[in-house]
């Protein structure tokens, strides 16, 4: 009969995500201030003042920084506000932007109290919600990516949240490292390394759980390249950290490449998405077995 | 009937659920429902180019083309026969578009259909990544940067007229009307074609066990839905939404304890 096709022209059947690489960034930076503010408020009940300060100011740049990315990459910029008008569960989306409003409100309080040495007890409550709030704000970017079409998301919607949590312990572990005094440092140097690893299991799990054929944008193109280098730089970051992460200098080289680690996962998951998108063998393929296996409800007669 | 999600939410206003049945075999490529959708909603020109890909020179539903005539060409063992579908948005029972957007930009009708709203959208573009069938996306020109796609005419059915591509349509291969209607029309055509030995003839939307809940834009194809474009088994990605938040909610407890663990043992080496 008719030649059997995967697309109409090889054409894409879902279409590419419209997001820059303002999204990325924002999921690196929302998820590094989120595990730092956890961090910090940990490190505060601890009693170890010194870290507790650094990885407090590290939230805080990070949450002033966030909206600026989240505002910049919309079609239109000055209606922002109008996500601020609605809250829906069926959104990721919308719950993430009370999660990042509610985060970067208490963080800002906490680190302006800090900075200015004043009402500490106001400080210490919106520490507590900052501290509360920073594991909601390093795994929902991971639940908005995987409520999608996009076969490399959605069919690791069980491992991406994960992914992006260890990844932001990782990095907020890493930096708070590198900026303490290596005396108090061992808490975030722990973390780090406990993210970093969390990280490198947690991606090859969801590689291997989606089948070679969904995880194919992992492995070539952007998404590969970046791919890549986060297994790259997070493994030479463990390396080093447990080598010299006792040394300053050690710590700081060690820190930065967990980071860039933790960086370079955001956008291994963002190109891969977009070549998932792009190519309908990632769409047809999968649904084409799904179809043959429990039948195919979308077509009758 | 079979109402949209939503739908019952408008109490005495609300209307029976409208749709489309697009009988793609009867399709004769001419194009007009692109022009009439075009010319009625004031969708902006996109560039005038030639795809190669036999008569289509629009090539994809996208923001300004919410009406899409595929031209498919296939080589038979006894020759060659011409395949022409006109694609537009499925206006889903559980429509991914809408389950996901923030700003509420996107809402169902009473008449069950799924509707932008162009003056509330802010352009975040999380409806793209929703859509199983690639229908909506941002529209670039003039600095717009919103979203948009087929409203099924809402302006029109408000005041009892049919969409502009269904009036517009010669061969009746589109037709308007209330959804549970069109279903017993294309169940009757399927049976009249099969009847006269058109056996690949199927319908594609109708059935509300589908991953989409049914769709207000049914189709009979005369081939694979892939073929003309179409996801063999699309699925609104929210239905897996429990599933989603559950691995998120364990993700972040799971980064609360790591942090309770890091601590373990004091600060000190």
């Amino acid at each position: 009969m008719t030649e059997s096709r995967l697309s109409y022209y090889g054409k894409p059947i879902i279409k590419e995500p419209v997001w820059k690489a303002e999204i990325p960034n924002y999921f690196f930076i929302g998820g590094l201030a989120g595990g730092s503010a956890t961090l910090s408020a940990a490190a505060r009940a601890a009693g170890n003042e010194q870290l507790a300060r650094r990885a407090l100011y590290v939230a805080a740049a990070g949450v002033t920084v966030s909206p600026y990315y989240l505002i910049k990459d919309l079609g239109r910029p000055r209606r922002f506000y109008n996500m601020l008008r609605v809250f829906k569960v069926t959104s990721p989306m919308s719950v993430g932007t009370w999660i990042v409003a509610s985060e970067g409100t208490s963080t800002g309080i906490a680190a302006a109290c800090e900075l200015f040495g004043i009402l500490p007890r106001v400080r210490g409550a919106a520490q507590v919600v900052s501290g509360l709030l920073g594991p909601a704000m390093a795994s929902y970017t991971g639940a908005l990516v995987a409520d999608s079409v996009v076969p490399v998301w959605h069919e690791s919607r069980r491992e991406l949240p994960l992914l992006f949590a260890s990844s932001s312990a990782a990095a907020a572990g890493g930096l708070a490292a590198a900026l303490t005094p290596v005396a108090s440092a061992r808490p975030a140097r722990r973390l780090g390394l406990l993210g970093a690893v969390a990280e490198l299991v947690t991606h090859k799990v969801m590689e291997r759980r989606m089948g070679e054929l969904v995880a194919e944008p992992y492995k070539k193109g952007e998404g590969g390249r970046y791919a890549k280098a986060a297994e790259a730089a997070t493994l030479s970051g463990v390396g080093l950290m447990l080598l010299a992460g006792r040394t300053r200098t050690g710590a700081a080289a060690a820190g930065v490449l967990l980071a860039a680690g933790s960086w370079s996962t955001r956008f291994a998951v963002h190109h891969a998405g977009k070549t998932s998108a792009a190519d309908p063998k990632y769409t047809s393929i999968p649904q084409r077995e799904r179809a043959a296996e429990r039948g195919q409800p979308a077509v009758t007669g | 009937m079979q109402l949209g999600d939503g739908q019952t939410t408008y109490g005495l206003q609300i209307q029976p659920r409208m749709g489309f049945f697009t009988d793609t075999s009867v399709c004769i490529g001419c194009k007009a429902c692109e022009v009439a959708c075009k010319e009625w909603n004031l969708v902006p020109e996109d560039g005038l180019v030639w795809s190669g890909n036999s008569y289509d020179n629009t090539g994809e539903l996208s923001a300004n083309t919410w009406r899409h005539v595929a031209f498919i060409e296939q080589q038979l063992d006894d020759g060659m026969r011409w395949l022409m579908s006109s694609d537009v948005c499925k206006h889903c029972t559980h429509a991914g578009c809408l389950d996901v957007c923030p700003t509420g930009a996107i809402t169902r009708t009473e008449f069950g259909t799924v509707v932008i709203q162009d003056d509330v959208c802010n352009g975040c573009g999380y409806c793209v990544t929703a859509c199983p069938f690639g229908v909506i996306s941002k529209r670039e020109i003039d600095g717009d940067g919103g979203m948009h796609k087929c409203t099924l005419c809402y302006d029109r059915i408000e005041d009892g007229l049919e969409p502009a591509c269904a009036k517009a349509c010669p061969t009746k291969s589109i037709q308007f009307g209330p959804l549970h209607e069109l279903l017993e029309r294309a169940h009757g055509r399927l049976e009249d074609l099969h009847e006269a030995g058109v056996d690949d003839a199927c319908l594609y939307g109708a059935n509300e066990d589908d991953g989409v809940g049914g769709m207000g834009s049914v189709f009979l194809l005369l081939d694979e839905p892939e073929v003309y474009g179409l996801p063999p088994d699309p699925v609104d990605p929210t239905r897996n939404l429990g599933t989603i938040w559950g691995a998120a909610g364990a993700a972040a407890a799971l980064l609360a304890v790591g942090v309770a663990f890091a601590f373990v043992g004091g600060g000190d080496d």
